[in-house]
């Protein structure tokens, strides 16, 4: 996506009421290059709501520049798999809320187990890390901040992992974010309500159109889920 | 408001780009300065932070800076951590901070059910007017990230909840001080920050 796309859709999201922008760019740790950061500064200019960076972000350079540049909070989730230090370091530097770790998850040999690369098909690859343990390890490091992305619901838009995100949030005492699934209202209402998550995050669906973040804004106020209308 | 002459105190938080573009969006142009004169030649000043108390102290006491923003009369507003200095000290770190304002900073109790640090967006709460509040009504939502607060005091002027509630905005003369980020809380942070432009 060219810069000018970026600034486009961060102000169309901001006039909708998004809460706050999450950049990704998936493909940037796969590739073992890093982002061109140009951009950040120009989406701080114009938004006057929370954003954050994810992808790439390998050292405390990276994310001061990132941060420095105007975006709150820097994302980390294949460098914190390599070198989990990482967290600890970021956390140290900027304080915990700044510091999120991304965590792509799904469930094999009957538990659920880490993915790392998973920007990339040829060479997204299973941690065999436990993705209890690694909330768990997270946390103790710093992280101010989990977004669990579901994989086996991610893109399916049948809904939020339930199961799985209840689980986490049972051992995850920072703020915990949903990703991965939503493709009706009533998925945001569930996840709100079953999982206990503190936020919910989505692509597609808001991409596609397929639902207006006003109206989805106005249907969870009337579900009675804290929100801001 | 031609005659506004804001000063950003750097402090070194990472926050200054966004306030900056906040006052920036306000069509106002600010001065992101430690330089003692210019500070107190301002006509308000703003201290922002972000990270551990203790760091931002430290910072503004390298630079020496302490004295000169305890004599400051204009309007100051500390924003977040830039805040919590503004009172006696901090349960972060067990540090003295500028004493501006009477208190102690206090972290928020672990809690199963309540994930610090607190971060998101909440509710505002208040029953008298401020012109520091003026077109900002109660229930408006603004976006907070913090781990240590502010207890409800006489200073309060408007609260949150979060499990009970704290100070999110404080005032006593001409210093003020929001535990939000009112750079990052859309429509009522800018109205927030023009209000205490006009102050």
């Amino acid at each position: 996506m060219v810069v000018g796309d970026i600034l486009e859709l961060a102000a169309r999201y901001r006039e909708a009421g998004a809460d706050e922008l999450v950049f990704y760019d998936i493909t940037a740790s796969p590739d073992g290059r890093s982002v061109d950061r140009s951009w950040v500064r120009r989406v701080a200019r114009i938004l006057d709501i929370p954003f954050c960076v994810a992808g790439g972000i390998r050292s405390v350079a990276e994310a001061e520049l990132v941060l420095g540049e105007g975006a709150e909070k820097v994302s980390i989730n294949s460098p914190a798999l390599t070198d989990p230090e990482l967290i600890s370091r970021l956390s140290a530097r900027f304080g915990a809320q700044c510091v999120v770790v991304g965590i792509d998850s799904q469930t094999a040999e009957r538990e659920y187990l880490v993915y790392q690369f998973t920007g990339d098909p040829d060479r997204t690859r299973n941690t065999a890390r436990r993705t209890l343990d690694w909330v768990r390890e997270v946390q103790d490091r710093g992280a101010g901040e989990i977004v669990l992305n579901c994989m086996a619901s991610d893109g399916v838009r049948r809904g939020y992992d339930i199961a799985q995100l209840a689980a986490v949030r049972k051992v995850c005492n920072v703020p915990l974010i949903a990703s991965g699934g939503a493709g009706t209202m009533d998925h945001f209402t569930e996840v709100f309500t079953a999982a206990q998550v503190d936020g919910a995050l989505a692509a597609s669906v808001f991409h596609s159109g397929n639902i207006a973040i006003p109206d989805l804004k106005q249907y969870l106020h009337q579900q009675s889920i804290a929100i801001r209308v | 408001m031609p005659a506004t002459r804001l000063a950003i105190i750097d402090s070194g938080g990472a926050n200054i780009a966004s306030l900056q573009f906040a006052i920036e969006r306000l069509g106002l142009p600010s001065d992101l300065t430690t330089d003692p004169a210019r500070l107190h030649d301002a006509s308000h000043v703003i201290l922002p932070g972000v990270g551990a108390a203790a760091d931002c102290m430290s910072r503004l006491e390298k630079a020496d800076l302490v004295d000169t923003i305890r004599a400051l009369t204009q309007p100051v507003l500390g924003i977040c951590v830039g805040m919590q200095l503004l009172f006696d000290s901090s349960e972060e770190g067990n540090v003295p901070c500028l004493g501006m304002l009477p208190g102690r900073v206090q972290r928020f109790a672990n809690r199963a059910d309540l994930p610090v640090p607190h971060m998101g967006w909440n509710q505002l709460e208040f029953d008298a007017s401020s012109p520091l509040l003026q077109d900002i009504a109660s229930g408006d939502y603004v976006y907070f990230v913090h781990s240590y607060a502010v207890p409800v005091n006489d200073l309060t002027i408007a609260a949150s909840q979060y499990g009970h509630a704290f100070s999110a905005i404080v005032q006593r003369g001409n210093v003020y001080g929001v535990q939000f980020h009112p750079e990052r809380s859309a429509r009522i942070g800018a109205q927030l920050l023009r209000n205490f432009l006009r102050l």
